[in-house]
């Protein structure tokens, strides 16, 4: 329902140079293309964009007030914007979409196969000599257990755990993601199930010992805080609250550090890292730390501006120091 | 893609549309336009000895070490120019510019350099010749425009010779790698081969071949962009004078 005002303050269309087609105050909603301004379509009854546009279904549309501006939230309702007797808006195509958890599912499904294919040496990667025999060194089995139970996790919080704020992503990066994934798994699970595979030497078992016991913790931690950050949104809502600890030991990490998502899985990374004391393992958790950091970092200041009673204590993604 | 690093879209398009930006300042500039005239003395010299050399020699072949110096000194100074964009004084992007020189000092350093065999190839000469002319001009075009004075014949030798010597470099880095791989291949250089303490390998040989093979790409991409922002650029010459 559009309010109906007099004159035309509230209305930006003189500004916007457009020919007045409706020269009446007429009530309506018209969509105009936010690159080329034409006109897409006049809504004065209520029938969504698509029915026009079926290919532009409801998760490509971006519907904003200034051509430039930031798009408008599903939320959003017209009696609120501050927009004239007919409301205009600026239409972007978001391009082809495909599901968070689409994505999810897909990108994480490639690691956890593809290791296996090389822990079980499937011909055509290895020496034909080695075929469908096993690594000799116990923490090779470890390393496998270690990397398929991780990834296993990950399909399951998908599933089960993680409340997605949007439905959707662009369509290309389901390329970019899995091309990471899938890469950087088969890269490392090359090296770690090669027959010429070196276990570590520096500090041997106690190496292993303690890598294990890192990542097992640091496993834990991820789930906590994924389980933390679930219940913070009650199902189907998109809230934002500000995270805070639980009863939980793992979430005390919250009094400190914005992300601990992301610390806890550099921790798990960095464990598994020394587990197999790896170059290319040591390459994607750095690689990891650093796209974690941006993100860290980014949430950390849409938390600072949301919210005025943020705990000044709190770091992105290490305690005190980033 | 070590061809003529031309710069990216920004740098050229401030030369079609005098917009309005927050330049360098005052020191920068002073600094820029030292830098950029060094620069162009510093592959003036490559060219003349160049020329002296074939002219003392009597034939192109194994002009290489008569500026190998020269080549290795400022076509590394060039690094400096991916501070120069991560600073802010040049608003080009530091992914770009770093991208376009790592390959230069790559081809210098990791091809030409270090496998010696190489050097008396042909193809050696003909991309430092095509470095040579390109950088002359190119550093010579930064440095008028910081002072704002740019002749138009800097300006268009800067966006229309790149149409051969970029091929011609291409040609020349190419067929380069292409003579380094048997020796590369025989000495194993720069290879790491299992087993080892950190589980890591990396063939030399395969990632030369790797690299010709980006060129396919990364090539036809960049020498068109080159062509729209002469297009861009020239084109527009009438709306806007230079002095």
């Amino acid at each position: 329902m559009i309010e109906r005002r007099e004159g035309w303050e509230g209305n930006d269309r003189a500004n916007e140079g457009e020919r007045d087609l409706f020269p009446q105050l007429k009530p309506g909603v018209e969509i105009l293309d936010a690159k080329t301004k034409d006109k897409l379509c006049f809504l004065d009854k209520v029938r969504p964009l698509h029915k026009y546009y079926p290919q532009w279904y409801a998760a490509r549309q971006s519907i904003r007030l200034d051509p430039k501006g930031k798009s408008l939230k599903d939320e959003d309702v017209l009696q609120h914007l501050p927009v004239g007797t007919t409301a205009t808006f600026y239409f972007r195509d978001l391009g082809a979409q495909i599901s968070w958890v689409t994505v999810f599912l897909t990108e994480y499904g490639g690691p956890l196969l593809l290791y296996l294919m090389f822990y079980f040496r499937v011909p055509f990667i290895y020496a034909p000599k080695y075929d469908f025999t096993t690594s000799k060194h116990w923490v090779v089995h470890l390393a496998c257990m270690c990397h398929s139970f991780h990834y296993l996790k990950r399909l399951l919080e998908t599933l089960f755990v993680h409340r997605f704020s949007h439905g959707t992503m662009p369509l290309r990066n389901i390329f970019k993601n899995c091309t990471y994934y899938w890469g950087f798994a088969a890269w490392m699970a090359y090296y770690i199930n090669h027959p010429l595979y070196t276990p570590p030497t520096i500090y041997g078992e106690q190496q292993v010992r303690i890598a294990l016991i890192i990542f097992l913790f640091c496993q834990v931690g991820n789930f906590s805080i994924h389980i933390a950050l679930r219940n913070l949104r009650p199902p189907g809502s998109k809230t934002r609250k500000i995270p805070y600890p639980t009863k939980n030991p793992f979430t005390w990490i919250f009094l400190l550090v914005s992300c601990p998502n992301y610390t806890y899985e550099l921790g798990s990374w960095f464990g598994f890292t020394l587990m197999t004391q790896c170059l290319p393992v040591a390459f994607f958790t750095a690689v990891g730390f650093i796209q974690m950091t941006v993100w860290a970092k980014g949430k950390h200041r849409s938390y600072l501006k949301e919210f005025r009673d943020y705990p000044p204590l709190r770091s992105p993604i290490l305690p005190f120091v980033l | 893609m070590s061809a003529p690093a031309m710069g990216t879209t920004k740098t050229a398009h401030s030369d079609v549309a005098p917009k309005k930006k927050r330049g360098p300042g005052a020191l920068a500039t002073a600094y820029l336009v030292i830098y950029n005239v060094v620069m162009t003395a510093g592959w003036l010299v490559i060219a003349v000895g160049l020329v002296r050399a074939y002219l003392a020699r009597g034939s192109y072949h194994g002009l290489y070490y008569s500026i190998e110096k020269p080549l290795k000194f400022f076509q590394t100074g060039a690094l400096l120019e991916v501070l120069h964009c991560a600073v802010g004084i040049v608003p080009s992007s530091v992914v770009l510019t770093g991208f376009q020189v790592l390959s230069r000092v790559f081809l210098t350093w990791a091809v030409t350099h270090s496998v010696r065999e190489v050097q008396n190839e042909d193809s050696v000469l003909l991309f430092v010749s095509a470095w040579t002319i390109t950088e002359i001009i190119r550093y010579s075009f930064y440095t008028f425009s910081l002072l704002n004075h740019l002749p138009y014949l800097v300006k268009w030798a800067r966006y229309t010779f790149f149409l051969v010597l970029y091929p011609m470099g291409v040609t020349g880095e190419l067929l380069t790698v292409y003579a380094a791989l048997p020796y590369v291949q025989k000495t194993g250089l720069y290879s790491v081969t299992l087993p080892n303490k950190y589980n890591f390998s990396f063939d030399y040989h395969t990632f030369l071949i790797l690299t010709m093979v980006s060129y396919i790409p990364l090539f036809p991409q960049l020498y068109f962009h080159m062509m729209r922002q002469r297009k861009k650029v020239l084109c527009h010459v009438e709306e806007y004078k230079t002095e």
